[in-house]
């Protein structure tokens, strides 16, 4: 097959040099951690920075969306380099460990550092910072004694007057996903028809927009994450918007989480584990909530004087991993309703 | 065409359950928003883009050496930008509308809504009417005086002129840039989602994302396919019942001039085209850009510029010759099955880009497992994953999507290059590498330069690939534009989007200035 010149011919040589170089590159592996993140970079990469100074680990990390992080994950098997997959939303932890890309941890710290109900009942992965999704209103226009809960947005008294986010960010979804664990789907399915009634006018592309125009009157209330809230009244101070905890003397605010876990085919997992315990400690988590005005899901950590000012609120205690295993579920039922 | 193959194949797995829901709540609204969408960006394309390209490839009019490379300046704002921008502008919590009700002093609630079916399709044909007017205005400035001086020796005056022998001998043009912007609108997820206007995409991401199913929204997507297949073989079957041929170039197109009310008209028409679709856009980032400069200029940026440039400069270079390659098999091999190959190798275009980068992803990544285990069955070492990771895989990607950016032009340009050209090259001696020299060439040119400078634009732009395929500290100005707009904080991504635009800009400029020359 081969004569002798052939291994001669300059091609050859090129790809077996080539070759080579390839080999060599890809075999260095010295206390380093790497990180699939759908959380982007400016909220994450002070905290690898932070904990790299304090155990001289180095972190490399690659962000995309979740679903395309999953697709990636499955694909590469077990040679994939991903030590860790960070992503927001609960329901997307779920799918990766229900796919078999995350491995179970036993750690003591990340038990003491993180309550039962913002992880995984299995231990795949822990929550690492809340985002309650909440009523926002416009304060010339709604008292908050008008203001219960987000079942009585559906009410015929709020006709005309409500403002949603579209159906297809996962925000929206994952709140229905809840109410159905609590009402059941024949309740929530009456709830969501009637905010559909209720709409001033069609979905809106994301939280911020939905909160402009209940200040620029279009609608007097809507459902909002807080953070964004934080957001605009730190950049618009005067808009008349104000927040209020609905579900207060019932099952509290719906909290959704964004967390992380450890690969299935983690090369490097006692450095990984050192890494997510670091983000599930007081300082790391101070931190992490300040990036980006959410809660910590660690007790103990306290949060900034501005987030603290919206006051204090009772927030739903069933698992998070709820919303993932009820999320097709919601997703139909919303669009049954006909929710956009 | 793997990739394409990759997503096609899904159709073999079923998810009853899933479709069965579609077809039940959102499937039929879904199509209809799908068709009048593609309906309407067709038609918006091809009139602003043939009409544009008419006027500044034949009239001379205040501006018109001006316009006749700035109209398609518009093509370096990524859409789902002027989609925002338009958005913020525009919609009821807006500086328009909040201005007007204050000056009225009432709700106005009666005021057209943007968030409206014809409000996207206006964007996405300010957006993508570029395509049209560059294939156009080539085909148009090509055509050559002569053919004009004839109809008008035949008795047509200018307008019978246009619509009877300049229109349809420019049509494998005009057909190749509206084919480029159908598929652009169909693989659209930004610019609807901005919107919250539901097309087929839409679904295709819910299934994904949200319903967890991969295989079920590949096979919507190869539905997706099927439906542009179709399109394209219906253009193609009324096409091949045409034949066209180069007439001869005259020197120097004497263009004519307009005056009067007709001059002023054009001017105004060209003007506010490129207004709301260039100069609004770029003005309104640009004071967002000022507004928050908390994402400030850094060495990081020179990076981020770095890559996109050299990323796109490879990728243009790579997906044109691949491009060439392919006309030529057709054109030596007429075979079905060649014809066939290469419809399905540009198809490609129409995917939403998520599904086509993970269409792109799975068979390298099972390549990449399939060849370290072979080195570990032989040489037992464990490698890790070798071609992963690497920009060789990003460049693969990148031109499965864009082939059909490269393609559509080159394609149109080579049917003027007819049988009998090569036979009476043959007949003096010129053959091979020389006729392809010294007579395909130059009849090539212009579009050769049109499919480099589309793909790179395109590359610039593109988001999901990049950020898929992308080595570990490669990040480009998308990615940066992603990552600071995931969030909604459009506001913030404006430096980056500037960037991008003004990158952009130079190899357009050149463009421009080559096909005057």
């Amino acid at each position: 097959m081969f004569n002798s010149r052939s291994y001669r011919h300059p091609a050859f040589q090129t790809i077996c040099a080539l070759f080579c170089i390839m080999l060599f590159a890809g075999s260095s592996h010295a206390a380093e951690v790497v990180v699939y993140s759908a959380r982007i970079e400016q909220l994450i990469k002070p905290l690898f920075d932070d904990f790299t100074s304090k155990t001289g680990i180095t972190v490399k990390f690659t962000t995309d969306k979740e679903g395309a992080l999953l697709a990636r994950l499955l694909a590469e098997g077990k040679r994939t380099p991903a030590d860790m997959l960070i992503t927001t939303d609960a329901g997307n932890l779920w799918e990766a460990a229900r796919k078999g890309l995350l491995q179970p941890v036993d750690s003591p710290i990340l038990t003491a550092n993180i309550p039962e109900h913002l992880k995984d009942p299995d231990s795949r992965w822990f929550g690492l910072t809340v985002r309650a999704r909440t009523i926002v209103y416009n304060t010339q226009k709604v008292k908050p004694a008008d203001l219960t809960s987000y079942a009585a947005l559906a009410d015929p008294q709020w006709h005309g007057r409500l403002c949603l986010r579209t159906s297809n960010k996962v925000y929206n979804q994952s709140l229905v996903a809840m109410m159905i664990a609590e009402h059941g789907e024949a309740e929530t399915e009456r709830i969501v028809k009637g905010w559909v009634a209720n709409l001033a006018t069609d979905p809106l592309p994301d939280d911020t927009r939905a909160m402009e125009f209940v200040a620029a009157g279009r609608c007097d209330v809507t459902l909002v994450n807080t953070y964004y809230f934080g957001r605009l009244m730190n950049e618009k101070p005067d808009l008349p918007l104000a927040i209020f905890w609905p579900d207060q003397d019932s099952t509290g605010v719906h909290v959704n989480i964004s967390g992380a876990g450890i690969t299935r085919y983690s090369k490097n997992k006692s450095d990984a584990l050192k890494l997510l315990e670091y983000l599930s400690s007081v300082p790391a988590q101070q931190l992490f909530a300040e990036l980006n005005m959410e809660f910590p899901a660690n007790p103990q950590a306290q949060v900034g004087e501005f987030i603290r000012s919206w006051g204090t609120f009772k927030a739903n205690p069933m698992n998070v991993a709820q919303a993932g295993a009820l999320q097709a579920k919601a997703i139909k039922l919303i669009d049954r309703a006909g929710y956009r | 065409m793997v990739p394409v193959c990759v997503v096609v194949a899904s159709i073999f797995s079923t998810e009853d359950e899933i479709w069965q829901h579609l077809i039940a709540t959102s499937l039929p609204r879904l199509l209809t928003n799908t068709l009048w969408l593609a309906l309407g960006v067709m038609i918006g394309t091809s009139l602003l883009g043939v009409s544009l390209a008419w006027f500044t490839a034949v009239y001379t009019f205040p501006g018109s050496r001006f316009f006749s490379w700035a109209l398609f300046l518009p093509l370096a704002i990524p859409a789902y930008v002027t989609a925002f921008v338009a958005l913020g502008i525009f919609d009821f919590a807006g500086p328009l509308q909040t201005s007007l009700r204050k000056l009225f002093d009432a709700d106005l609630f009666w005021l057209p809504d943007i968030r409206s079916g014809p409000g996207v399709a206006i964007v996405m044909t300010l957006a993508f009417y570029p395509y049209v007017f560059l294939l156009a205005r080539n085909a148009f400035l090509t055509q050559g005086k002569r053919l004009l001086e004839v109809a008008q020796s035949l008795g047509l005056n200018h307008r019978q002129g246009f619509f009877k022998v300049a229109l349809p001998m420019a049509r494998p043009w005009i057909a190749a840039g509206v084919m480029l912007a159908l598929m652009e609108t169909l693989a659209d997820f930004g610019t609807v989602a901005i919107f919250n206007y539901d097309t087929f995409t839409t679904a295709i991401y819910k299934t994904w994302f949200s319903l967890f199913s991969l295989t079920a929204a590949s096979q919507l997507a190869s539905l997706l396919i099927l439906i542009v297949f179709m399109i394209i073989m219906i253009e193609q079957y009324f096409r091949s019942r045409m034949r066209f041929a180069e007439n001869k170039r005259s020197v120097r197109i004497e263009r004519i001039q307009l005056v009067g009310w007709q001059a002023i008209a054009v001017t105004v028409f060209a003007s506010t085209v490129l207004f709301f679709a260039f100069i609004l856009p770029v003005m309104q980032l640009t004071v967002w850009a000022a507004d928050s400069f908390s994402d400030s200029l850094n060495q990081r940026y020179l990076e981020f510029v770095w890559h996109s440039l050299s990323l796109a400069t490879i990728a243009a270079i790579i997906t044109t010759l691949i491009a060439i390659l392919l006309i030529y098999a057709v054109r030596l091999h007429t075979g079905f099955w060649v014809r066939l190959a290469v419809r399905l190798a540009t198809i490609g275009y129409a995917l939403p880009g998520a599904v086509l980068a993970v269409g792109v992803f799975i068979p390298l990544a099972w390549l990449d497992n399939l060849l370290s285990d072979s080195l570990l069955a032989i040489f037992n070492i464990e490698t890790g994953l070798l071609i992963q990771g690497t920009l060789a895989v990003m460049l693969i990607a990148y031109m499965t999507r864009f082939l059909a950016v490269s393609h559509f032009p080159l394609e149109s340009a080579q049917t003027r290059i007819t049988k009998s050209i090569d036979e009476a090259a043959i007949g003096f001696g010129v053959s091979g590498w020389k006729m392809l020299r010294t007579i395909h060439f130059p009849m090539l040119k212009g579009s050769l330069f049109t499919a480099l400078v589309l793909v790179f634009v395109d590359v610039m732009k593109e988001m999901p690939i990049t950020l898929m395929t992308r080595p570990f500290d490669w990040d480009t100005l998308a990615v940066r534009i992603f990552s600071l707009t995931s969030e909604g904080e459009w506001q913030l991504a404006a430096l980056p989007a500037l960037t991008l635009i003004l990158a952009g800009l130079a190899p357009i400029i050149l463009l421009m200035r080559q096909t005057e020359k």
